[in-house]
């Protein structure tokens, strides 16, 4: 594996027909499939949102009637997280990462790998067509009685379409799993696996355990619909709190699905810039299955203004504080990593600075939403919709945008414009605070969610949040251009333009087809950084029988 | 696995016996929702039910003789399940008991 030898085939050269795409196996190719399909995903459901800040920028409703916004509103939701934040970090990074990380030539299922793509697609499509042409105004969570007796919109269709999707993040799942339990290179134990690695891992589980229940729950609401069984109708004897059982038995643990690659990210991008090994490794490994379990018991408090019971409440309330305990550990763990670290800012650095703070707002102010008296106040206010835009697009995204930029030199083999792309990230983390700092307040004073018009007093916030949401959108667009500018005028990135650790860097940018020549013998712990103050002879020598 | 030889006659037999046995538990069933057991005919379903189960995944699934972690990974799933039933269940059964609506 010498330099000279850069003419080499790569996984992007191999082939070039449209059916070598479309067909291919390789885990780096699905990475790129799924990359462009949630990058579609990503720009349908942004254009939603601005439709939607558009709608609220005056107190009355002057761009849309009550029935197209609430169809806007929902489309927004149903594709964002279903579509978008739901595989964005697993299905490209993951995709991508698992198997070079672990020292692996594929994922253990690579058949069942392109077939979870084609699921996603089949279901995507089914949910997109249907929320376009009928239109769905229930919001992505689907409430019954509404969904079942009352909504005279599209219902059945998208729910088929969640059905289907929820195969496809079952099967990356799996795939996950059994990669990371039976395909770990010679002398990668499981601790000195990446936490990237951990946190797809502790991902995976919430994926097989619960994404079961949403795609039964659907179904459920379908044949309710359709068949009028009453399940969720108590005049036939069911219960339609038991729909918000069911949906958020799945939805709560879902957010971990989103929030806990995001961390994996996080966890790598810092000490790389930082050039420190990770504080608290067994922490951070744990943290992550910790919460995967944890977050399984949660659901409850998105149920607090329902009939449920208060004894019920109180546990569910409880067991959401435990659950922020694993979270601020990694927090303080990336924290003290930096601490006397020879920290540089680079893009991914200042992405993953961006998601520290804004995912500390979002998870403290989880608190206050979790607490049973404050959330009485609050709930179904614009404080819900900032807590949660904080956690996934301040967090999920924020991260999913530090490590596209922390492998992209990896996936394509070009540097991007540090330039544009620091200047991004700054805009991006400016227009974020504007657009939902402003509906923190604005819910606190009482502001409910899903309506398009709203007393004048509020017209403040929302000016205030369209014009954030003007600049995040110029924030998002940027990488877009400068991303895709480098494909063809970037830079050559080398093996390892970030100094980083991890076998991925070892290998050449973009990878061979097989990953690796001859399966790598990991003989050293991770995050092997030069220490930024006490640099040994035992690192020395691990760096030498390295190369 | 690698401690259990593979015996392509003794796996063939245990697959048709299993195979009998579902069979003769459904007729079971059946035959058990004729007769009027009140409450009961719900639980002996359940428990026959849970049987067939069993026999499924120890046999077909191999989960009998199988890695450890196998049987983790079910257990798991026996477990989501579980909490799925058991939460909204605590919740239905401790509603009102107070008799002050809400408490
Ligand atoms: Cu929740």
């Amino acid at each position: 594996m010498q330099t000279s030898e850069a003419k080499k085939v790569n996984y992007l050269s191999a082939q070039h027909t449209v059916a070598s795409w479309l067909l291919t196996i390789d885990h780096k190719r699905i990475a790129i499939l799924y990359l462009v399909s949630i990058t579609v995903m990503f720009l349908i459901g942004g254009l939603m949102a601005a439709a939607i800040r558009a709608e609220l920028l005056t107190p009355a409703g002057d761009l849309m009637g009550s029935d197209t916004y609430n169809k806007a509103f929902t489309l927004h939701g149903i594709v964002m997280v279903f579509f978008f934040l739901i595989p964005s970090i697993p299905a490209t990074l993951g995709n991508f990462l698992v198997p070079l990380m672990i020292g692996a030539k594929d994922l253990a299922f690579p058949r069942i790998n392109l077939l979870s793509w084609y699921i996603y697609m089949v279901g995507a499509t089914i949910g997109i067509v249907a929320t376009v042409t009928g239109g769905l105004d229930t919001g992505w969570t689907l409430y019954t009685p509404y969904s079942t007796a009352y909504a005279t919109t599209n219902v059945v269709m998208p729910a088929i379409g969640l059905f289907i999707t929820g195969f496809s993040s079952i099967l990356t799942g799996l795939n996950f799993i059994v990669t990371i339990h039976k395909m770990r290179a010679p002398g990668m134990t499981w601790f000195r696996l990446p936490l990237f690695i951990w946190a797809q891992y502790a991902t995976s589980i919430v994926m097989i355990l619960a994404t079961p229940v949403i795609a039964i729950t659907v179904l459920m609401v379908a044949i309710d619909r359709g068949l009028g069984l009453g399940i969720f109708d108590p005049k036939a004897g069911g219960d339609p709190v038991l729909f918000q059982h069911l949906f958020w038995f799945y939805s709560h643990p879902a957010v971990y699905i989103m929030i806990l690659p995001a961390m994996g990210v996080i966890s790598e991008v810092i000490p790389c810039f930082s050039k420190k090994r990770i504080f608290g490794y067994n922490f951070i490994a744990a943290s992550s299955l910790s919460i995967a379990i944890i977050g399984f018991f949660v659901w409850g408090h998105h149920l607090f203004t329902t009939p449920q019971s208060m004894y019920a409440a109180m546990a569910f309330s409880i067991i959401t504080f435990a659950v922020a305990v694993p979270s601020a550990v990694k927090t303080f763990n990336w924290t003290a990593t930096m601490y006397r670290g020879s920290v540089s800012f680079e893009a991914p650095m200042i992405y993953a600075f961006g998601f520290m703070g804004l995912f500390l707002v979002g998870g403290l102010t989880g608190l206050f939403l979790g607490a049973l008296g404050l959330d009485l106040h609050v709930h179904d206010t614009y404080f819900v919709v900032a807590h949660f835009h904080y956690i996934m697009v301040g967090g999920a995204i924020m991260a999913y945008m530090a490590g596209l930029h922390f492998w992209w030199p990896k996936m394509t083999g070009r540097m991007y414009p540090e330039g544009p792309a620091k200047a991004a990230a700054l805009l991006i983390f400016v227009g974020f605070n504007l657009t939902f700092f402003p509906q923190f307040l604005a819910g606190y004073a009482g502001m409910p969610r899903r309506y398009h018009y709203y007393p004048p007093e509020f017209q403040i916030f929302n000016v205030l949040s369209t014009a954030g949401s003007s600049i995040l959108a110029l924030g998002y667009l940027l990488p877009l251009g400068y991303l895709l500018w480098s494909l063809r005028y970037g830079r050559a990135a080398g093996r390892n333009p970030w100094g980083a650790t991890g076998l991925e860097w070892m290998i050449d940018s973009p990878p061979s087809p097989h990953n690796f020549d001859e399966t790598p013998v990991v003989t050293w712990e991770p995050y092997d950084y030069p220490d930024a103050h006490r640099r040994t002879a035992e690192h020395a020598a691990s760096e030498a029988a390295r190369v | 696995m690698s401690k259990h030889r593979y015996d392509p006659q003794a796996t063939v037999r245990a697959y048709i016996m299993v195979f009998a046995c579902l069979m003769i538990f459904t007729a079971l069933t059946v035959a058990a929702a004729f007769v009027d057991l009140g409450a009961m005919n719900n639980a002996v379903a359940m428990a026959i039910a849970a049987t067939k189960a069993v026999l499924v995944a120890m046999i077909f699934m191999h989960l009998r003789g199988g890695s450890p972690l196998n049987v983790l990974w079910i257990s798991s799933g026996i477990f989501g399940f579980v909490i799925m039933i058991a939460f909204p269940l605590l919740d239905l059964l401790s509603r009102n008991i107070l008799g002050i609506p809400g408490k």
